[in-house]
């Protein structure tokens, strides 16, 4: 395609500013800072994850493009020995409800309506503490070991913005100016410049945390949901249509725009027939998911078929099911959205069990905050501070990450939870323990941030 | 005029191809008949058709949502979208509706931030009535406009406390480009001139009587580009525009949204000094691009989803009927009234495999009504499907490639009907399939 046109579009005149365009989003909160990766809005970043639709499965007989050719060099390369998995609670869990401190006498004095009967889903490392009994889930994989837990997982001054919070987990830093997620810097690091599978959204957006400067990385809407429908066709017609499909769009000719038409309707064509596999009801899972109007089964039941078809992805993101911003009538919506996380993501590690894959792969759990301690007038519970993370893998220590610092003395003087592990700590050790790189020049003041144990 | 400072004009043929092409650049593309004769015109009675409008009128069934109710674009979700749809789809001035469109691009203002339909209608009306006048007026009423106040906190902007966000974006993506002809001081001194915006808020209206209030604006001396002075929001504005970099980037970026290569030095020159001469006038400017060479000489430009769903909509004479044109041109990404930021859209990437496939459905929701149903007669005969699924949509110009694989198309599915009740069955289907792959054709995709 010619260079002139699309360096020259409005766009290309505007790039530059775009980088700036992040002034101009709403501020919901004064001072709020813009989300990482803005500039790559949802289409361009869709355009670049459409690379990956070619090169599924052994893209030879297309046309040599330069990300069909990454993708077919990483297949031949191997999967990567390490995936990392980020799930997000959205909105700020309450931690003092997930692992609750029942053995903790403040407790009931700051949670009068909330605070939860003993669940008897003990926690062996602090005798005060109890999983929520909607996390079953949760205790069982932490009592097999496959879980270890941050019960107090943040970092000092605490903002109470969930926009500036979030901001400051996915970028890794406490800076609103930074624009790069913290895992988009391992890939512009480490990773390949024509495999944009190697960063994954799963929830069909940019996911800031993989918002990378260099390297391309890759979102999609769901694992089968790519398909093409005509009113008034069905049949053998309906598969000759489709073929007609790449038909169009198999020659491309002088214009640029009418080739870049064409391009992406020949890629559109076979993008609909590599994910052909995946369509919904035909991903078979060895183990069962949660049944659930969320996607997120669904979403954790595609990547491991996904990793099990030996595609070269290497850090993926999604948000979990659910909503964790609990400001009023906390423990009804809080005891189900915790109820099918934890479900789903047992079954997801019960999935890469049987396939094998348990090794490779390894979940980590977070939300910008946790909740305060004590609970308000509308039997919910307010912004807080420290929150809850947590490890899933065959390979993690299963152990306990920090402490439960106790409401006496563990509390701020906003009356939040005091971190007893610093999130950046936690990133650090991920990136030196599990994926082999040096923090240093990716968590900014790498060093200032003690390692944890992560693994076995 | 010396040859140097004269703009180049089309001289070639101006057939109902070339007349097409226009009617996409400069609208929402043909209903039935109307390239072939507005290519009975001469170019330039052509072009001063779009730019000197007659009166407004809007042809067509009005908009219904599906209940079949009228539609509320103030206050149901999605309906602004549906309003300004339809005006494109039935308005007898399609290039003003453009450049409305134009505008709510180049201002790009989301009511993700702005939070209320009818302030954004509000402006969407300013865009309309200033679209083809002074780009100084559009300017000036842009910076009080209220939605645009909200949204690059214009009201936020106070003596004491100045909030830069509206300055800088009026330099930078409004009238100069990115650090062309500014600098950082600018933006402070800017920001500190355009201070005294205020609104009240309404627990029922949410906010309400945006004002200028003297109290809250900075009133001493400011240095902008070099000048000094008690700068007020207007001499902001005028500032702007008359800073020497404004005029390049007025014209070249104007020109951008009409032809997707750039123009040449002379060219662009010969347009700036025209902008100027004719005191920052719009509808010169606009008219001379629609006259160049480039436009119908040069190479096509991909379709914005929402022009190319008005133009499928034109074509077959229907109105707006149903609520899926919001999520469905969410899905092929834009959605009207909700730009991605205040840089607005980006034309690079109106087409992925993600939008393809919205585009795909967009088409198939457009066909739906008049898809061919078993019993509905159709010739068992490639060549004959193909030419009908062409009429339908008007004969428009295909590349012989595209043309090449829809008779491939026909020739196989026609083949395939060797039994008795597919001989029957078979060829509604096929034109069926055949109307929808003409719609998505690459050349459909862009003119």
């Amino acid at each position: 395609m010619s260079d002139c046109c699309n360096e020259f579009s409005r766009s290309a005149l505007l790039r530059k500013a775009i980088a700036e365009a992040g002034n101009g989003l709403p501020a919901i909160e004064p001072g709020m800072p813009r989300p990482a990766g803005t500039g790559l809005d949802r289409r361009s970043f869709l355009a670049r994850s459409v690379g990956l639709a070619l090169a599924v499965y052994g893209a030879g007989s297309l046309s040599p493009r330069l990300l069909d050719h990454g993708i077919e060099q990483a297949l031949a390369a191997g999967p990567p020995n390490a995936v990392l998995v980020s799930v997000f609670l959205d909105g700020g869990a309450d931690s003092l409800s997930l692992l609750f401190p029942h053995g903790d006498p403040e407790y009931r004095r700051l949670r009068p309506r909330l605070a939860l009967p003993d669940s008897g889903l003990v926690f062996p490392e602090d005798a005060r503490l109890r999983w929520h009994p909607a996390a079953a889930s949760f205790h069982r994989l932490h009592t097999e070991g496959k879980l270890s837990v941050l019960p107090a997982v943040g970092y000092t001054n605490a903002d109470q913005s969930h926009f500036t919070s979030r901001h400051y987990w996915e970028v890794g830093d406490t800076n609103a100016r930074l624009q790069t997620g913290w895992l988009g810097r391992y890939l512009d690091r480490t990773g390949a410049k024509d495999n944009p599978l190697q960063g994954v959204s799963l929830d069909g957006e940019l996911s800031p945390s993989l918002a990378t400067a260099k390297v391309p990385v890759a979102a999609l809407g769901g694992v089968g949901d790519y398909s093409f429908w005509a009113p008034g066709v069905w049949g053998q017609v309906e598969d000759r249509m489709l073929d007609a499909i790449g038909a169009l769009g198999a020659h491309r000719g002088h214009d640029p725009a009418l080739a870049g038409a064409r391009a992406v309707t020949y890629q559109s064509h076979r993008l609909r027939q590599q994910l052909a596999p995946f369509n919904g009801q035909s991903i078979t899972s060895p183990v069962a998911y949660p049944k659930s109007e969320s996607g997120f089964p669904d979403q954790m039941a595609g990547l491991a078929a996904l990793l099990a078809a030996g595609l070269p992805l290497h850090c993926i993101a999604l948000s979990a099911s659910g909503g964790y911003d609990t400001h009023s009538d906390q423990a009804d919506s809080l005891a189900e959205d915790l109820k099918l996380t934890s479900d789903t993501l047992l079954a997801f590690q019960r999935d890469l069990e049987a396939r094998g894959l348990a090794n490779r792969v390894l979940t980590l759990v977070w939300s910008e905050f946790g909740r305060r301690a004590e609970e308000n007038g509308s039997a919910g519970t307010d912004h807080g501070a420290a929150g809850i993370g947590l490890l899933m893998g065959t390979r993690v220590r299963g152990t306990m990450i920090g402490e439960f610092p106790g409401l006496r003395n563990g509390l701020d003087e906003d009356g939040n939870l005091k971190a007893t592990v610093d999130f950046r700590s936690v990133y650090s050790s991920v990136l030196e323990q599990w994926l082999h790189t040096d923090a240093d020049g990716i968590i900014p003041h790498a060093k200032a941030f003690p390692r944890v144990q992560l693994l076995r | 005029m010396s040859a140097a400072n004269r703009i180049p004009v089309y001289r070639g043929r101006f057939g109902p191809a070339e007349a097409e092409r226009l009617l996409w650049r400069a609208g929402f593309g043909p209903r039935p008949g109307e390239a072939k004769r507005l290519a009975r015109k001469s170019v330039r009675e052509a072009v001063r058709s779009l730019t000197h409008p007659k009166h407004e009128r809007l042809v067509g069934p009005k908009p219904r949502d599906d209940d079949g109710h009228r539609i509320a674009p103030v206050d149901a979700w999605g309906h602004d979208h549906l309003w300004w749809l339809d005006r494109m789809v039935r308005s007898n001035r399609p290039l003003v509706e453009r450049m409305t469109l134009v505008w709510h691009d180049w201002f790009a203002t989301s009511n993700a931030g702005v939070g209320s339909q009818r302030l954004m209608l509000q402006q969407n009306q300013l865009f309309r009535s200033h679209g083809l006048g002074s780009f100084s007026q559009l300017l000036l009423a842009v910076t009080r406009d209220p939605a645009m106040l909200l949204w690059l906190s214009g009201s936020d902007n106070e003596k004491g406390s100045p909030n830069e966000n509206y300055a800088r974006e009026m330099m930078e993506l409004f009238t100069l480009g990115a650090g062309r002809g500014y600098t950082e001081r600018d933006v402070r001194e800017q920001a500190r001139a355009l201070t005294g915006f205020r609104n009240d808020w309404s627990d029922n209206l949410g906010p309400v009587n945006f004002r200028y209030d003297s109290k809250r604006h900075d009133p001493g001396l400011k240095r902008v580009f070099g000048h000094r002075g008690h700068f007020g929001w207007r001499d902001a504005c005028r500032l702007s525009i008359h800073n020497p970099k404004h005029r390049s980037y007025f014209v070249t970026k104007l020109w951008s949204y009409f032809v997707p290569t750039p123009p040449s030095a002379s060219t662009r020159r010969a347009l700036e000094r025209l902008y100027v001469g004719r005191n920052f006038a719009i509808r010169p400017v606009v008219e001379a691009i629609l006259l160049h060479p480039a436009l119908y000489r040069g190479p096509r430009m991909v379709k914005p989803p929402v022009v190319y769903l008005a133009g499928m909509l034109r074509a077959t004479r229907r109105g707006i009927d149903t609520d899926a044109w919001t999520w469905l041109s969410n899905q092929a990404g834009q959605q009207l009234f909700y730009p991605p930021n205040v840089a607005g859209w980006d034309d690079d990437r109106w087409l992925d495999t993600a939008s393809f496939l919205a585009r795909w459905n967009i088409a198939g929701r457009v066909l739906r009504p008049k898809v061919l149903e078993g019993d509905d007669k159709a010739p068992l005969n490639a060549e004959k499907l193909l030419e009908r699924a062409l009429a339908f949509w008007g004969h428009p110009p295909l590349s012989s490639t595209t043309h090449r694989a829809l008779k491939t198309f026909a020739k196989h599915a026609v083949h395939d009907a060797n039994q008795r009740w597919k001989k029957t069955q078979y060829p509604p289907l096929i034109e069926n399939a055949l109307r929808h792959l003409i719609a998505i054709s690459p050349d459909l995709q862009t003119s």
